[in-house]
């Protein structure tokens, strides 16, 4: 008993200073409120928010247009000249449309073409592997929440970390090779090999996502009436067709915002490849938001003007995505109301 | 452990096992050990010495070679198990090595040299942990500083985030407001403006308010989340409005309202966006690699990612490091994922 008091002595001991803060803020607020009126003071809340938003997301996205159609290395607006469309002429210039590697910009379409391919390949494996799981998970499972948190635990790990993670499990002396040893296969060096980085990319990023998606699928099937279930079974259906007629149609508005949002992910991968491969070896796993942050930020010859157009495109990207998505979450609410 | 095997073991129906219990099972494994199997075996690893990282195959248990001096001998000699003539094996302390020929001597007896074939003698090693991996990068490299930036973005981030939000929040969802619509709309389509589309005008921005190279700049562009807003909103919309009329009648200030009814009245929602919150910006890597480009103000991520990079890579700090960063993540997973699941599930967002 006396350790609870003391605990709440002690909160409002620590609290005391905010309330009395609060209590000062409160002063010329009420002033305000007696010059604008309960209506207005809803302005006054929303600003902070709307002056940081306007500030440091609106503005960018704005001047990210300027910024695409001017050329040199400065940062500052001022400094940079005017040169049209030059920039994304210059992305879009090649000797032979059929071969990136004739563009001007060929680490660009490079980029392009390994962010497309991880794309469409990680996407639809993690989404397989999300689905099956969820199936599973599902299930009436002893202990469920514990197998679902087994499945969380690596989308809460810093992208950092889980690079790190798998640069000392893939590396020569790492744990692959030894398992690998074991049968026999000799110690292979997977980070300086092309066609491995690649793959290694696409698989670390599934393990360290799935979990996410795992977890709206698995809310998407806990939510399908169980009754349906039920009148299944008593009629003897076969689990693969109750999975096709029942689950699966049941569960494809989910299934959809899960594989849109996955694909809007994908497209800005590049945290934990950054630290697994550096977008190496070569330019293997070079994908576009490391292509933007290289030619923007890193590299000697920068020119963030380039960087800006080759940013705008992929937004474009984004936004169709978007709002595929936003048109299906309103189609499932319509046929919810019917 | 028969009621125990026979529940965790539950089958569906009670019936045979069917083949879609064999999978479950073989899924729900292989997912345990491939889920936590990696972050367990960096664990392991962090605390072995750069010697016992650098074996192949490597031992799952850090472990070092046994020392002893010996009287008589400067310095500590290396201990072996050696298999004596007469098959018995004793252990004797390497003085040195000729060719295939051990000189060794027994620590008891230091006065006799016994040879020893090379074959027949194998490292006495003990389980032992390396803790200087963890000291030495906080002692004599900037690890302390980064982790301590760390932090203050961290804790910073999510203070201004939950004022600003909650703030927010309250005006969209407690008064009526000609455009309030669209300031919604605004906040909501900003959820498909991700940083790599606004990273060079962001950087911009940030260098002309005098913010590059400074941890305010790290903080600032995070901490208006649009999903912040949604979450605190959908939540403060459930508050009835009497409880805020009632408070009015008692002349109650609006601020007061806001900090006495609504937040206290919110606390759930934000319990959950302080969490996301602190997850989000402890993760947070490809913005403050940008802003961030002198040594002592690093965060863990961006220490870590450049540490790792270097030619010539200390594994044993960078393992320790990592487990170090590993750590609020680890402990928010064991105590608040149930937060988190719950938040994803209802909202659809992270």
């Amino acid at each position: 008993m006396s350790t609870t008091s003391l605990t709440d002595r002690l909160g409002s001991l620590l609290m005391a200073p905010v309330h009395l803060l609060m209590r000062i803020i409160d002063i010329p607020l009420r002033a305000v409120q007696k010059t604008t009126g309960i209506g207005g003071m809803a302005a006054v809340f929303l600003a902070p928010n709307m002056l940081i938003f306007g500030i440091f997301v609106l503005l960018p996205l704005v001047i990210n247009f300027v910024y695409s159609m001017t050329g040199g290395t400065a940062f500052f607006l001022s400094e940079r000249q005017f040169v049209g469309t030059d920039q994304y002429a210059r992305l879009f210039q090649c000797a032979n449309y059929l071969d990136p590697m004739s563009c001007q910009e060929d680490a660009f379409w490079t980029a392009v073409g390994n962010t497309f391919w991880f794309v469409i390949l990680q996407v639809a494996l993690m989404i397989g592997v999300s689905l099956i799981t969820a199936l599973i998970l599902n299930r009436d499972l002893a202990a469920r929440s514990f197998w679902r948190a087994v499945f969380f635990f690596p989308v809460l790990l810093s992208p950092v970390v889980v690079g790190l993670i798998w640069k000392w499990i893939l590396q020569r002396q790492g744990l692959l090779n030894f398992g690998l040893y074991q049968f026999g296969i000799e110690p292979y060096t997977w980070l300086t090999d092309r066609n491995w980085t690649f793959i290694a990319t696409i698989g670390v990023s599934i393990w360290a996502h799935m979990g996410l998606y795992t977890l709206i699928l698995l809310a998407g099937l806990q939510a399908i009436p169980k009754d349906l279930y039920e009148a299944a079974e008593m009629d003897g259906t076969k689990p693969a067709r109750v999975f096709r007629r029942i689950t699966l149609p049941l569960l494809m508005p989910n299934l959809l915002v899960v594989v849109v949002l996955a694909l809007i992910k994908a497209v800005q991968i590049f945290d934990e490849v950054f630290v697994l491969t550096g977008g190496g070896p070569g330019t293997s796993t070079l994908y576009l938001t490391q292509y933007i942050y290289e030619t923007g930020f890193a590299s000697a010859l920068r020119n963030p003007g380039l960087a800006a157009a080759a940013s705008i495109l992929m937004g474009l990207v984004l936004v169709v995505l978007t709002l595929v998505q936003l048109g299906i979450g309103q189609r499932s609410e319509k046929k919810g109301k019917r | 452990m028969g009621v125990a095997s026979r529940f965790i073991l539950r089958r569906r129906g009670g019936k045979s096992w069917h083949w879609t219990d064999i999978v479950t099972w073989v899924w729900l494994i292989g997912g345990l050990i491939i889920m936590f199997g990696p972050a367990v075996w960096l664990a392991f690893s962090s605390f072995k010495t750069p010697a016992a990282l650098a074996e192949f195959p490597p031992s799952i248990l850090p472990y070092v070679t046994s020392q002893a001096t010996v009287q008589g001998y400067d310095k500590p000699l290396q201990l072996f198990d050696a298999k004596m003539p007469d098959g018995s094996t004793k252990v004797l302390a390497e003085v040195r090595r000729i060719g295939l020929v051990a000189q060794m001597v027994d620590p008891k007896t230091p006065g006799e040299i016994v040879r020893v074939n090379i074959n027949d003698r194998t490292p006495v090693r003990s389980v032992s942990f390396a803790t200087e991996n963890y000291t030495t990068p906080f002692t004599q490299f900037d690890f302390l500083r980064y982790l301590w930036n760390s932090v203050f973005v961290t804790v910073t981030a999510t203070l201004i985030t939950l004022i600003v939000n909650s703030m927010a929040a309250f005006a969209l969802s407690k008064y009526e407001f000609k455009g309030r619509s669209l300031a919604m709309l605004i906040i909501l389509a900003t959820l498909m403006v991700p940083l790599s589309v606004i990273m060079v005008p962001l950087y911009s921005i940030i260098s002309s308010l005098g913010l590059f190279n400074s941890l305010w700049g790290v903080i600032l562009p995070t901490v208006a989340t649009p999903t912040g807003v949604f979450i605190l909103r959908q939540y403060m919309l459930t508050i009835p409005d009497e409880l805020i009329d009632a408070a009015r009648m008692d002349k109650a200030s609006e601020w007061q309202i806001y900090w006495r009814i609504v937040l206290p009245l919110t606390a759930p929602a934000l319990a959950v966006l302080a969490i996301f919150s602190v997850v989000w910006r402890w993760n947070d890597f490809l913005w403050p690699l940008i802003v961030l480009s002198r040594r002592e103000l690093y965060t863990l991520q961006v220490g870590l990612s450049i540490y790792s990079g270097e030619l010539n890579v200390q594994w044993h700090f960078i393992l320790a490091m990592t487990v170090v960063t590993m750590i609020p993540v680890v402990l928010v997973f064991i105590f608040l994922q149930r937060f988190i699941t719950t938040g994803i599930a209802g909202t659809g967002l992270k």
